[in-house]
């Protein structure tokens, strides 16, 4: 049955993402180690680490997919799991520093110290062995899900409500991880690592191994994913996303159905923190803003949800623009940016939305232009970093309006569309493109 | 012109003359004053008697110094002087007029000398021309110095001061400050279980602390009439305690209904989350500060009444922007409730972003008017003003918008479309125009929720946020499109976080809160007044 389920699992499309995520993990180590520094095709060391990030926040894209694409289920709280398994791997890495750290106490992190800790608080206990603490980063995100889930999904709270809640959930836990009495290093979290498994967590063979750990990762998730989705169990979560009533009515479990994909999803979404915090080399309490999960969110939609691809292609491609807005590259390197968006747009929506993307892009550069004119009487654009904010709202915007399903259900799109054509002399109808299940009008009770 | 000139002079020597019987009886004091340097004790005493009986209000200071030993005679020319040890030298004031003489060192100076018998005289000299002072500030102030003095000395003048007294809360004063006085006194047994009894009323901290301190010294009879009086002061300042944290919490529900309501509307009959709805109260705080500005700048006049202009402004403003939003954004989203949460996201980034690009991204100063600063005391609970108006505000709010909900036609249409929109679409009604009206009009109270926050909070483009994530746990806790809902949610969210503060702090408290919505959600999902249908979804 599990070897049937692995062949179903490795269907084409997860086939080939798997083997370019297998090549992504031995390829990029072996471009940054191998490499001389001014070969034409060596990574930088800091590259490493920073797409070493994309690729978790990929996994947690993925993660939120499997429940919101496939499960109709909007949680605004997934960087709750992902920070739950930051910071699961956060205090592993902290107890390795040892007595190295600033106040040199061997078993007390220097927070603790400073915070007048007498001794370890017992949910510290363990940590310092990896394997209790890579357990601890699949547990605390499962099993703060199930708990949630099987509250919320035996109540049958749904739709905007259940979204409420999570981010309720995440807020709550934001509030609770800032507190210094909380035993997790409060405002400051959890930094200064030193070793992972015995190696420097700096180093350059450590950083690159790390890389590929994540990628690995993700592909593994993209295996659990597929194989989840084109079981039968998978027919019966999409069944619930579009139409919940009738699958409860044909006799299926529904609240079981959607618990499981929460807890995998939030399973999932743990690892993908665990891999992030050494990496970046800091977890703090802001990984809880609401904000973040509703990033994860937005990198879903516009990657495409309900696909597994979709949200690995959501999440890159919305982090790198985002690098390129903030990093303070050219206005060339972002002007191509959002022409390659309105030339999605266009394609999917009709040119007239691209214009309007186009327009919006245009528009606020040259507003702030005209308002410094006449304040202070010289015409100047915007810093890059500065529009960011809304590049990413119009991104949020124009996702929604134009692109439903986001960059993949474009690629579908246009497929339909091709052999749409060849039908076209035999069959003159158009199908509607209706979404499944969804009431075409508002319905006040959502 | 002679004659100008001759009535000038005339003026001039009058106005010379006008100052002399002041500056006499100045010299008079004054030779008074320098009285008190010279001779024996019995000299002294009748010089202060003659001090005394003037009724001058400098004369208390400077018996007080005589008696603190900060008065001095200078060597040179017998002056009687304040004087005030720095570092090595004295630095000299001049008792009656307070200017400055200069400094000297201690052999140029020689204190005014003191017996006990004489400072009780003083005490009791002070203590009547303080206490009987026509001034009700200075008679205060004396009875609340014997107060935390107990003097015993002072009882028989403070009896009398009792009897002349009419000012109830200087009597209070008057009478706790007797109590304790009696208390320390060797008065008898009975006298002392009313003196306890008096103090108890009095229900302070102040009167706690006076009888933890008469506990210790207390003889073994009295102790257990002191600590009822100690238990029965304890359990009065819980009351109060509670009470106040009552009207603190009442105060924060007052601005999380201002915040909700609007939210509220739209959510109840669109079934859309608008999380952009911060940034409509941010925009409204923004509006009342242009107002401001705007007043300040062209009609400084009105300044007091500027909130009378940013209340309509910003409803109109904020209003406008969200009926542009619905035509703009939301209306093709209808049936996706989630992708509008997305969108209405994303824009309130764009906004926020906007408004940090137009006004910077430090905080705006919005001085509130005059007849919203300040404090004012109800027994033991203190109430500041504008605390109080954005109760009355959010109330104000609330009722109007009730009447519109209930009697015009527009709300007639707004509750049939939140019922059942295909059937009211049916009857006639033009849904797409209730849905950009209900749009608007929840914005419109979004702007005048943040016309009211900018006085208590800082206007910076961050404000909305703060407020977004508790107005949806009003919304949703109080159940959808009920403002009646709406309010009690946010009357329990309000109180309940005030009640948990003082047991586990403000964060600890509010997550406490978040948990326990959590859990209330899964016990009614649609909140506390569920829309009732027969839909199968609700």
């Amino acid at each position: 049955m599990i070897t049937q389920l692995i062949l179903r699992a490795l269907d084409k499309k997860a086939v080939w993402l798997v083997a370019v995520l297998a090549v992504i993990a031995i390829g990029v180590p072996m471009l940054n180690l191998g490499l001389p520094a001014d070969h034409p095709l060596h990574i930088p060391n800091y590259a490493v680490p920073l797409f070493g990030k994309y690729l978790n926040y990929a996994m947690l894209a993925l993660a939120l997919d499997l429940v919101w694409g496939y499960c109709g289920i909007l949680s605004l709280g997934h960087a709750a799991f992902f920070a739950l398994g930051a910071y699961a791997m956060g205090m592993y890495l902290m107890r390795q520093i040892g007595a190295r750290g600033v106040y040199a106490n061997p078993t007390l992190p220097d927070f603790m110290v400073f915070l007048n800790y007498k001794e370890l608080p017992w949910f510290w206990n363990g940590f310092d062995m990896w394997w209790f603490a890579f357990a601890m980063v699949l547990i605390v995100p499962g099993l703060l899900a199930f708990v949630f889930g099987f509250l919320a999904f035996r109540s049958r709270v749904t739709g905007v409500y259940l979204s409420i809640i999570t981010q309720a959930m995440t807020y709550a836990l934001l509030l609770a991880f800032f507190r210094n009495d909380l035993g997790f290093g409060g405002n400051n979290g959890l930094t200064d690592f030193k070793d992972i498994l015995g190696v420097n967590v700096q180093a350059a063979t450590t950083r690159a191994a790390l890389f590929a750990a994540s990628a690995f990762a993700l592909a593994l998730a993209v295996l659990v994913c597929s194989a989840i989705v084109n079981s039968k169990l998978g027919k019966v979560m999409v069944a619930v996303r579009d139409a919940e009533s009738r699958t409860r009515f044909l006799g299926y479990r529904v609240d079981n159905v959607k618990l499981f994909a929460f807890v995998v999803s939030a399973v999932l979404a743990g690892i993908a923190g665990a891999l992030y915090a050494p990496q970046v080399g800091i977890i703090n309490p802001s990984e809880f803003e609401p904000g973040n999960s509703i990033e994860v969110v937005i990198w879903t939609a516009v990657g495409g949800r309900g696909t597994i691809v979709g949200p690995i292609i959501g999440a890159i491609v919305v982090n790198l623009t985002k690098s390129i807005f903030t990093s303070g590259s050219s206005y060339v390197a972002a002007g191509v940016v959002i022409l390659i968006f309105s030339a999605i747009v266009a394609v999917a929506s009709g040119w007239t939305k691209g214009l309007i993307v186009i327009a919006a892009s245009v528009a606020i550069p040259v507003l702030y232009g005209l308002y410094q004119l006449i304040l202070y009487g010289n015409f100047k654009l915007p810093a890059l970093s500065d529009v960011w904010l809304y590049a990413l709202g119009g991104l949020f915007i124009f996702t929604t309006l134009f692109l439903p399903k986001g960059i993949v259900g474009l690629i579908a799109q246009w497929r339909t569309m091709t052999t749409k054509r060849e039908q076209h002399d035999r069959n003159a109808t158009s199908p509607v493109d209706v979404e499944a299940g969804v009431d075409p009008e508002p319905n006040p009770a959502e | 012109m002679t004659n100008r000139i001759l009535r000038l002079i005339a003026v001039l020597f009058a106005l010379a003359l006008s100052p002399l019987p002041a500056l006499a009886q100045g010299t008079d004091f004054t030779a008074m004053v320098q009285a008190l340097g010279q001779g024996g004790f019995p000299d002294r005493e009748a010089a202060m008697n003659a001090l005394v009986a003037t009724g001058d209000e400098r004369v208390p200071p400077i018996l007080q110094a005589m008696s603190d030993g900060t008065l001095f005679v200078r060597k040179s020319d017998q002056r009687v002087l304040f004087a005030a040890k720095s570092g090595s030298e004295f630095k000299l004031t001049d008792p009656v007029d307070s200017s400055n003489a200069g400094t000297a060192t201690s052999k140029d100076i020689e204190k005014v000398k003191v017996n006990n018998g004489l400072r009780g005289k003083i005490r009791t000299a002070i203590g009547t021309m303080t206490l009987l002072s026509p001034d009700r500030a200075s008679r205060l102030s004396a009875a609340q110095s014997i107060l935390k003095n107990a003097d015993p000395a002072m009882l028989p003048l403070l009896d009398s001061a009792l009897a002349a007294e009419t000012d109830p809360a200087i009597k209070s004063t008057m009478d706790l400050a007797r109590a304790v006085i009696v208390l320390k006194s060797d008065a008898t047994l009975d006298d002392k279980r009313a003196a306890v009894d008096t103090i108890a009323a009095h229900g302070d901290l102040d009167a706690q602390t006076v009888l933890v301190n008469a506990l210790a010294a207390a003889p073994d009879e009295l102790k257990p009439t002191i600590q009822t009086g100690i238990d029965a002061i304890g359990r009065n300042l819980q009351i109060w305690q509670v009470a106040q944290n009552l009207l603190y919490g009442v105060s924060l529900s007052s601005v999380l209904l201002l915040a909700a309501i609007g939210l509220s509307i739209t959510f109840g009959v669109m079934g859309i989350i608008n999380m952009a709805h911060g940034e409509m109260v941010m925009l409204g705080a923004y509006t009342t500060f242009v107002v401001q500005e705007l007043i300040r700048n062209f009609a400084p006049g009105l300044m007091d009444y500027s909130l009378a202009f940013a209340v309509p402004a910003a409803f109109l403003f904020t209003a406008l922007v969200g009926i542009a939003i619905e035509r703009g954004i939301i209306r093709w989203l209808y049936g996706r409730p989630l992708e509008t949460l997305l969108a209405t996201w994303g824009l309130s980034l764009a906004l926020q972003q906007m408004v940090r690009t137009l006004f910077g991204p430090t905080n705006q100063m919005v001085s509130p008017p005059s007849w919203m600063t300040g404090a004012f005391d109800v027994g033991g609970l203190s109430i500041t003003w504008n605390r109080l108006w954005i109760v009355v505000f959010a109330i104000a709010v609330f009722v109007i918008l009730q009447l519109v909900l209930n009697r015009t036609a527009l709300g007639l249409q707004m509750r049939a479309v939140t019922q059942n929109r295909r059937m009211a679409s049916s009857m006639g009604i033009r849904t797409p125009f209730v849905d950009a009206m209900t749009f608007g009009l929840g914005s419109g109270i979004a702007g005048m929720a943040g016309v009211a926050l900018s006085q208590i909070d800082n206007v910076s483009p961050n404000l909305g946020q703060g407020y977004i994530i508790d107005s949806f746990m009003v919304v949703v806790f109080g159940g959808v499109g009920n403002l009646w809902g709406t309010l009690i949610g946010a009357l329990m969210l309000g109180v309940g976080n005030k009640l948990l503060e003082p047991q586990f702090g403000a964060v600890l408290g509010k997550i406490i809160i978040l948990v326990l919505i959590i859990l209330f959600i899964q016990w009614r999902p649609r909140g506390l007044f569920a829309l009732k249908g027969r839909s199968i979804e609700q």
